[in-house]
């Protein structure tokens, strides 16, 4: 009974996220609403695992957390440096230059 | 089991209520955004039909690489600020050619064997062997692995050499690009 009350309530906070995802003025909060559906779908995934007794499909929400947390921080970098061949440390002049004008 | 009618009807909502947005929406990025949404949903979907690896799968590639990959190519050719919905007049072949498309093909599920169903072809044809002889014939614990790397090895032989293929490929594309590069700075 409690995981059927805590799925319904993963489900409501995954539709929460997408309104926000779709309405978000700014970029910045349809990438924390995808963040935060990445979130909601491990936690729904884990709270399947435990509905229907199967623990190996922990390893697969615990896969999906590492894919959601490489994809933000692409998504992350795009929008820090314009690009994703950029090393971060060694931040060259020219290139900052080429991609606020790319952008 | 009505719960789990509950989420697939959630999911199958979310996955509609998604498509039509980034049919809608005009700006780049954030259709990119609603793309990794709508594959960590149908990956879910995946779950719930105990389809894992498929799920994985749609994981990896739909909500990581394929999110990675738009947003490097959006980073090569530049990305448009959002460009103002333009009003065309809706044109009603198409329309009338997709509405008959699709109602054929719900036509087409209804002779279609109940989901699940014990007789069905899929669980009849070969399943029972796997299922009862894959543990003395192969020795391996897990049944999709048996499958995968034994009864079907060679056609999983052929899958590899093509993602080895391209893989190759894509190290050609991206490495040589930057190898020049490194090049012209120094």
């Amino acid at each position: 009974m409690i995981l059927t009350s805590a799925a319904l309530a993963i489900l409501v906070t995954m539709t929460l996220a997408i309104t926000r995802a779709l309405l978000g003025p700014t970029i910045y909060d349809r990438i924390l609403a995808v963040n935060m559906f990445g979130t909601k779908t491990v936690l729904l995934i884990a709270v399947i695992a435990a509905i229907a007794g199967r623990g190996d499909y922990l390893d697969i929400a615990l896969v999906y957390a590492m894919i959601n947390f490489i994809a933000i921080i692409a998504v992350m970098k795009y929008f820090e440096y314009g690009s994703l061949g950029h090393a971060g440390d060694d931040a060259a002049p020219d290139h900052t230059g080429e991609n606020q004008e790319g952008k | 089991m009505i719960f789990e009618q509950l989420i697939d009807i959630f999911l199958l909502a979310f996955l509609a209520v998604i498509s039509i947005a980034i049919v809608r929406i005009r700006n780049v990025l954030t259709a990119v955004m609603l793309f990794g949404i709508y594959s960590l949903v149908s990956a879910s979907l995946f779950m719930l039909l105990d389809a894992a690896d498929v799920a994985f799968t749609e994981a990896a590639v739909g909500a990581g690489i394929s999110t990675i990959l738009m947003l490097a190519t959006l980073s090569l050719v530049g990305r448009d600020n959002e460009k103002p919905l333009v009003k065309k007049k809706i044109s009603f072949l198409p329309l009338i050619i997709v509405l008959v498309t699709g109602a054929t093909l719900v036509y087409g599920i209804v002779d279609l064997p109940p989901f699940g169903a014990a007789d069905n072809p899929a669980q009849t044809h070969v399943a029972p062997r796997y299922i009862f002889q894959s543990m003395s014939e192969i020795d391996v614990p897990n049944l999709v692995t048996a499958v995968l790397a034994s009864y079907r090895g060679f056609d999983t032989l052929g899958e590899v050499v093509v993602i080895f293929t391209a893989g190759i490929g894509v190290l050609l594309l991206i490495g040589g690009r930057r190898r020049e590069e490194e090049n012209t700075d120094e």
